[in-house]
């Protein structure tokens, strides 16, 4: 791993100069503000029983759905198609290096889109008048739970964002492959959750969806009950996504 | 048909210290399902030479490239890179070899300098000797001035081939393969890249695949011709000129009757015979074709004699006619049915 460190600098700064970044970046700070905004305003007027950030991460998957893909959709479908992937290949670096320095590179500025998004209850209670120190924007259980999920779930996410990109040459089919793994992973939970299956063989997929329980494990994260169970989930299902993603580049690189 | 310069190898060779090639295939097959790209290639890259690696599209130069440089895997065969098998140790191979591919991908956001460095870190160059490798290359390369700060992507077809070359010669490696850095080149661009590689002389092995063949003519110690994945033809121009040509042509502008040139022929040199003749101009001289065998070295010299011994006739032009290495590589790959080394049977 010696190339590593080497590398995902240099995909670090790929992505720094790279104008899609700025584009995930603005669009999520504009989405996740608005988020961020409709629902402080539907606290103020209803009565709810849920903590303002517990809502607010109820609705992580929106941003996931678009910012993930964008961020990892060009990172090997477009070095196929150029051709630098092989130039890379043609080094002492191995595949496994590439594809873990692309990985990290794109996580990192996933955590930190997120990271960001920390402001938001500081602005609030700074801009907004008549917000008081203790209201429960700053819950710390409730913003630590929220974003250590936010961090556990990336590792999945962004790994599934890879592997699509490493399946096609064409980014644009990258990022639709990625945002409909990432929609079937996330929405099947969702809905396995709040439908009534019939179905014998619907139930067996239920069983099989209620597995990653995401959405549970969210709500009992945004509440500060946090788990060790779903980070060794997601980080046993990330370094099986990243390494089927090794092997896909090596068969395709060697064919 | 023989091999020259480059024989075949017969059966495999284990390398010494001493006499390691740069370059060695032995029985390299690459299939891609039923359709073999690389059948059986025997070859040897002595240490610093240059050597042209010819065939038509589709016949396997691209294939056998990749395979030296880790690209790919051969479905069958071995292939060493310094001695180094590309197959179990492909890292080590790596590090003794620069691979220009076809395409030459580079990084389009990246300032020239900048990705050079960066490659260099990649090929495991120490960092103290980064900087100076990276100038050197620069220089060899012409980057050094103009096109040092600039963004890749502004470059122009030509510096983007150079800085693709600087990259390979990057690490000093012991070999260089390129698979068409000529390609899309002006013949100005075409001349300063041939003046690079005319510069690695002695230095690096060069391994170099063109369809300019008057390019490879121009650089290359001796050339390598494939055709439908087999070698066909191995050695230098004029060894290979001697294969495929056994039989020497002379052209001549004469004015005098044909049929007594004809009948004149065979007292001159046996063998010696008229293959064509045009029809006289206005001033009465026809161009005339002559061939007669290759072994006698003064066979022009006596031809000129007689004729000019003839009363009456007049000779404007008297050529021999060497054919180039097109013409070589157009027998050579025409005769790609007969390979150097025997086909293998599918399935083994």
């Amino acid at each position: 791993m010696r190339h590593y460190p080497l590398l995902l600098a240099h995909e670090l700064r790929m992505l720094a100069v790279s104008v899609a970044t700025y584009c995930a970046a603005v669009l999520f700070l504009l989405l996740m503000g608005l988020i961020y905004f409709l629902v402080l305003y539907g606290y103020n007027s209803q009565i709810e029983s849920d903590p303002p950030m517990a809502q607010y991460f109820q609705l992580f998957f929106i941003p996931v759905f678009f910012v993930v893909p964008l961020l990892t959709m060009k990172s090997l479908a477009d070095e196929r198609r150029h051709g630098t992937l092989e130039a890379m290949l043609t080094t002492p670096a191995t595949t496994l290096e590439i594809i873990l320095a692309k990985y990290s590179a794109a996580y990192l500025f996933y955590i930190s889109l997120w990271a960001l998004t920390l402001l938001f209850p500081y602005i609030a209670l700074w801009f907004l008048p008549g917000v008081r120190d203790d209201s429960p924007l700053r819950d710390t259980a409730s913003l630590a739970g929220g974003y250590l999920f936010v961090a556990a779930s990336g590792l999945l996410y962004i790994a599934l964002g890879i592997l699509a990109s490493s399946l096609t040459r064409n980014t644009l089919v990258a990022g639709m492959l990625s945002f409909s793994m990432l929609f079937v992973l996330i929405m099947c939970g969702y809905l396995s959750r709040h439908m009534a299956l019939q179905d014998s063989w619907l139930i067996h997929a239920q069983a099989a969806v209620d597995y990653l329980q995401t959405f549970r494990t969210l709500e009992d994260f945004s509440r500060g009950i946090v788990d060790t169970r779903p980070f060794f989930l997601y980080a046993s299902n990330t370094i099986l996504v990243l390494g089927v993603t090794t092997l896909v580049i090596e068969s395709r690189a060697t064919a | 048909m023989s091999v020259v310069s480059a024989s075949p190898i017969a059966s495999p060779v284990v390398s010494t210290p001493v006499a390691k090639p740069s370059l060695q295939a032995i029985g390299l097959t690459k299939e891609y399902g039923i359709v073999r790209a690389v059948e059986n290639l025997n070859f040897t890259v002595a240490r610093g030479e240059i050597v042209g690696f010819l065939g038509p599209n589709g016949a396997g130069k691209s294939t056998t490239m990749r395979i030296f440089a880790g690209l790919l895997e051969a479905t069958s065969g071995r292939a060493y890179v310094s001695g180094i098998p590309v197959a179990s140790a492909p890292d080590e191979a790596k590090r003794r070899l620069g691979f220009m591919p076809e395409q030459n991908p580079l990084p389009d956001e990246m300032r020239v300098l900048e990705y050079l460095r960066f490659r260099a870190r990649l090929k495991e160059i120490p960092g103290r000797k980064i900087a100076a490798r990276v100038d050197t290359a620069m220089e060899l390369c012409g980057l050094q001035h103009k096109s040092r700060r600039k963004i890749i992507g502004t470059l122009s077809k030509g510096y983007r081939q150079r800085v693709g070359i600087a990259d390979a010669i990057l690490a000093e490696p012991e070999v260089i393969l390129m698979d068409e850095p000529t390609i899309g080149l002006d013949p100005k661009q075409i001349l300063d890249i041939r003046r690079l590689i005319d510069s690695l002389r002695g230095r690096l092995t060069v391994l170099i695949s063109s369809h300019i063949l008057a390019e490879i003519e121009a650089c290359c110690d001796r050339v390598m011709i494939i055709n439908q994945g087999r070698l066909v033809a191995a050695g230098t121009t004029a060894n290979l000129r001697r294969e495929f040509f056994p039989r020497t042509q002379w052209r001549l502008r004469l004015r005098g009757d044909p049929v007594a040139l004809e009948q004149l022929l065979p007292g001159i040199e046996a063998g010696l015979r008229l293959v064509v003749c045009s029809t006289a101009d206005g001033d009465g001289f026809a161009e005339i074709r002559l061939e007669g065998p290759a072994h006698n070295p003064d066979l022009g010299e006596n031809i000129l004699a007689a004729l000019m011994q003839h009363p009456g006739w007049r000779v404007r032009e008297f050529a021999q006619v060497e054919p180039g290495l097109e013409q070589i590589f157009l027998a050579a790959t025409k005769q790609g049915d007969e390979p150097l080394t025997p086909p293998v049977r599918r399935g083994k």
